[in-house]
C-alpha cells in the first residue's frame, strides 16, 4: 500500500515537473509560437535568430538552473531538519544562505569594480564568488555545530541562525559603505534572487557540483533514517554519529553555497519542500523522502520561475515570490502540527 | 570465580562525569557480570548513577577507568558496528519517528546487519515480523508510531532491539512513562525474552515492586554508592533493600515487596 502511494506521488511530481518545464519554455517577455519552440529544440531552428537564442541560451538554462536550485535547497533543508532534529530548520533560517551571501558580498564588493561585469563569462570572477560562498556557508555551519553542542534547545538554535543572519547583513552594510557603486549595484541585483544567472558555459560546473552532491545525499539514506531515533539510538545501530553529521553538513554546505552563489540567497524553498514531501508521501522514511524532496523542490522552484516571468511589465524577483508560497505552507504545518504524524 | 554463562563483565569499572578537567566519580571498583537468560534490574535513588552506569555499559560515555568485556573481548577496542551487533538499547529519548510505521521502525533494528544502502531482504523482513510478534505489537505493524499509546510505543522499541538480534539488551527506564498495566506487560515481556530467548537483559527502573517480582537478579546502588548484586530472593532476605534509601524516612517492607513509612 505504501509503495503504491510512493509510485503515485513520484509519477504526479514528475508529470508536474514536465508541465512546469513546458510552461517555462512557453512563457516569457517574448511570445514564441509553440511549434517554433519544438523546432528549435529539435535542432531545426525557427528561422528567427533571436528566438533561437532566447530558447537555447536563456529559457533552457533557466529551467535547468531553477530545477537544480530547487532540488539542492530542498535536500539541504531535509538534511538540516534530520541532522538537527528540528522540523523548522532550513538553509536560510539557520543562516547558511546568509553565510554564503556574506562570502559572495566580500568577493563582489571587494573586487566589484575589477570583476568587469559580474557574470560576464569571466571564469576567475565566478570561481572567486563560488569559493566565497563555500567558505561563508562552511563558517556558519561550523558555528551551528559548535552551538548545537552547547544549546540543546531546537528553538535556541533557530534563534542563533537568525542572529547569524543579522550579523552577516550588518557586515554587508559596512562593506557597502566602502564599496564602489558598481559593486553595490551588482550585489543588490544578486540579492533579489534570480534563476537566469547561469550561462551555458557555466552550466557544467553548476549542474555537475549539484548533481554530485544530490547523489551523495542518496548514499546517506541509511544513516539519515537511524538519526530519526536520535544520536544515542543511531550510535547503538552502528552509526558513527559525528562523522555522519559532518558529511551531511558538508553536503548541505556545498548545495547551499553553489545555489546561493549563482542564484542569490533564496528563502523558504529549503524549509518548506521537505514538509511537502513528508505530507505527500506520508512518511519520514528517507528512502522515499529523498526522491520526493528532489522532485518537489524542482517543481516549486520552477513554479517560482514561471511566476517570475509571468508579469508583462518585467521580471519579478524570485525572493518576492518564495514567501508567498512558503509562508502559508509553514503556517498550515504549525497550525496542524498535532494532526501531522511526524511531529510526534 | 569464572562464570561460563557470563556474557558481559566489567573489571574495576569506575563511572561518573567529566566537568572540564576534573572527573567526578559516581561509582567505582565495579566488577559486575550479566548472564544470558537472566533478567537483571538496576535500582537506586535518583542521581545515584543508574543512567551514568548504563551509558558506560552501552558505550555512550567513556568509563573513567576499568574495562568492559563481552565474551572476553574489550568493548572499547571494538568498532561501533561490532558493538551494534552485541548490545541492543531501549532508552526514553524522544524520537522523531512519528511518521514511520511500526514495521519501518522495527526494520531500523536490522541496520547493523545490512549493507551500505540499507535494503531489507526477505530474511530481514521475516526477522522483523518475528520480532514484532515476540513483542506483541504485530497487530499494529502498519500503524504510524505517532498513533500508538505509550505502552505500544515501548513494545515497538523493544521489538526494534529484538530485530537487532543482540545477545544483550539494555533498557534505560523502560517503564518510566507507562501506566501500571503497560508496566507489568513490559516487564513480563522482558522476562520472557530472558528466560525463553536466552537474552541477557539489564534494565534500570524506579518500579521497585515489579522489579522484585520479575527480575532474577538485582544490582542495587546503595546510599553510600556501593553496588550490591545478587539474586532477588537473597537480597530481599538479607535486608539489602533497606540500603537504597538510608537517608530517607522510609523502610522496606518484604511482605508487600515495596517501601512504606
Amino acid at each position: 500500500m505504501t509503495s503504491r502511494r510512493f509510485n503515485i506521488t513520484i509519477v504526479a511530481l514528475t508529470l508536474l515537473l514536465v508541465l512546469l518545464m513546458l510552461a517555462c519554455l512557453v512563457f516569457g517577455s517574448v511570445d514564441i509560437p509553440f511549434g517554433k519552440i519544438v523546432d528549435i529544440i529539435a535542432g531545426k531552428g525557427s528561422g528567427n535568430k533571436a528566438w533561437d537564442i532566447i530558447i537555447l541560451q536563456s529559457r533552457i538554462p533557466m529551467i535547468a538552473t531553477a530545477a537544480l536550485a530547487g532540488a539542492a535547497l530542498s535536500i539541504s533543508g531535509l538534511l538540516l531538519q534530520t541532522t538537527f532534529n528540528n522540523p523548522l530548520a532550513g538553509p536560510s533560517i539557520l543562516g547558511v544562505s546568509s553565510g554564503a551571501g556574506l562570502g559572495v558580498a566580500i568577493v563582489i564588493l571587494a573586487l566589484g569594480g575589477t570583476l568587469g561585469g559580474l557574470w560576464g563569462g569571466n571564469v576567475g570572477s565566478y570561481m572567486a564568488i563560488l569559493l566565497g560562498a563555500l567558505l561563508g556557508a562552511g563558517a556558519v555551519l561550523l558555528i551551528l555545530i559548535a552551538f548545537s553542542a552547547i544549546v540543546r534547545s531546537n528553538t535556541m538554535l533557530l534563534i542563533i541562525g537568525i542572529l547569524v543572519s543579522y550579523l552577516t547583513s550588518s557586515v554587508v552594510q559596512l562593506l557597502n559603505s566602502v564599496a564602489t557603486e558598481e559593486g553595490v549595484h551588482n550585489y543588490v541585483a544578486w540579492g533579489f534572487g534570480n534563476f537566469s544567472g547561469v550561462s551555458v558555459a557555466q552550466m557544467p560546473i553548476y549542474a555537475g557540483i549539484i548533481i554530485l552532491a544530490l547523489i551523495g545525499s542518496a548514499f546517506m539514506i541509511k544513516p539519515l533514517n537511524a538519526l530519526l531515533l536520535g544520536a544515542r539510538y543511531a550510535r547503538n545501530l552502528g552509526i558513527n554519529v559525528s562523522r555522519t553529521r559532518n558529511i551531511l553538513l558538508l553536503i548541505t554546505g556545498i548545495l547551499t553555497a553553489v545555489v546561493t552563489a549563482f542564484c542569490g540567497p533564496i528563502g523558504f524553498i529549503g524549509l518548506v519542500v521537505p514538509h511537502i514531501a513528508r505530507m505527500s508521501m506520508g512518511t519520514s522514511n528517507h528512502s522515499r523522502l529523498v526522491p520526493a524532496t528532489i522532485l518537489a523542490g524542482a517543481d516549486i522552484a520552477l513554479l517560482c520561475a514561471v511566476a517570475s516571468v509571468s508579469n508583462p511589465h518585467g521580471i519579478i524577483p524570485i525572493n518576492a515570490i518564495t514567501p508567498v508560497i512558503g509562508v502559508p505552507i509553514i503556517l498550515y504545518i504549525i497550525i496542524n502540527r498535532r494532526r501531522i504524524q511526524y511531529f510526534n | 570465580m569464572k562464570n561460563d554463562n557470563a556474557v558481559y563483565t566489567t573489571h574495576e569499572l569506575a563511572v561518573g562525569y567529566r566537568n572540564g578537567k576534573t572527573a567526578v566519580t559516581l561509582l567505582q571498583g565495579l566488577n559486575l557480570s550479566l548472564e544470558k537468560g537472566k533478567l537483571v534490574a538496576l535500582l537506586g535513588q535518583n542521581g545515584a548513577g543508574k543512567s551514568t552506569l548504563l551509558r558506560a555499559l552501552t558505550c555512550d560515555e567513556r568509563p573513567l577507568s576499568g574495562t568492559i568485556e563481552i565474551n572476553g573481548r574489550n568493548l572499547a577496542d571494538m568498532s561501533q558496528k561490532d558493538r551494534s551487533r552485541l548490545i541492543g538499547l531501549v532508552s526514553t529519548e524522544r524520537i522523531q519517528a512519528g511518521a514511520l510505521t511500526v514495521t519501518e521502525l522495527v526494520g531500523l533494528g536490522r541496520q547493523p546487519h545490512m549493507g551500505f544502502l540499507g535494503r531489507l531482504d526477505e530474511e530481514d523482513h521475516e526477522i522483523v515480523r518475528q520480532a514484532m510478534d515476540d513483542a506483541g505489537i504485530i497487530g499494529k505493524a502498519n500503524e504510524y508510531m505517532a498513533s500508538l499509546s505509550d505502552g505500544e510505543r515501548q513494545k515497538a522499541m523493544i521489538a526494534r532491539a529484538l530485530a537487532q538480534q543482540t545477545p544483550i539488551i539494555i533498557l534505560d527506564e523502560p517503564t518510566a512513562f507507562l501506566d501500571v498495566a503497560s508496566r507489568i506487560e513490559t516487564m513480563r515481556l522482558l522476562q520472557t525474552l530472558a528466560h525463553d530467548r536466552g537474552k541477557a537483559v539489564l534494565l534500570s527502573s524506579h518500579d521497585i515492586s515489579q522489579s522484585l517480582m520479575l527480575a532474577d537478579e538485582l544490582w542495587l546502588i546503595t546510599t553510600d554508592r556501593q553496588v550490591i548484586t545478587g539474586s532477588t530472593q537473597q537480597l530481599v532476605a538479607d535486608g539489602a533493600m533497606n540500603r537504597l534509601f538510608e537517608n530517607r524516612d522510609i523502610h522496606f517492607n518484604p511482605n508487600i515487596l515495596d517501601y512504606s513509612f
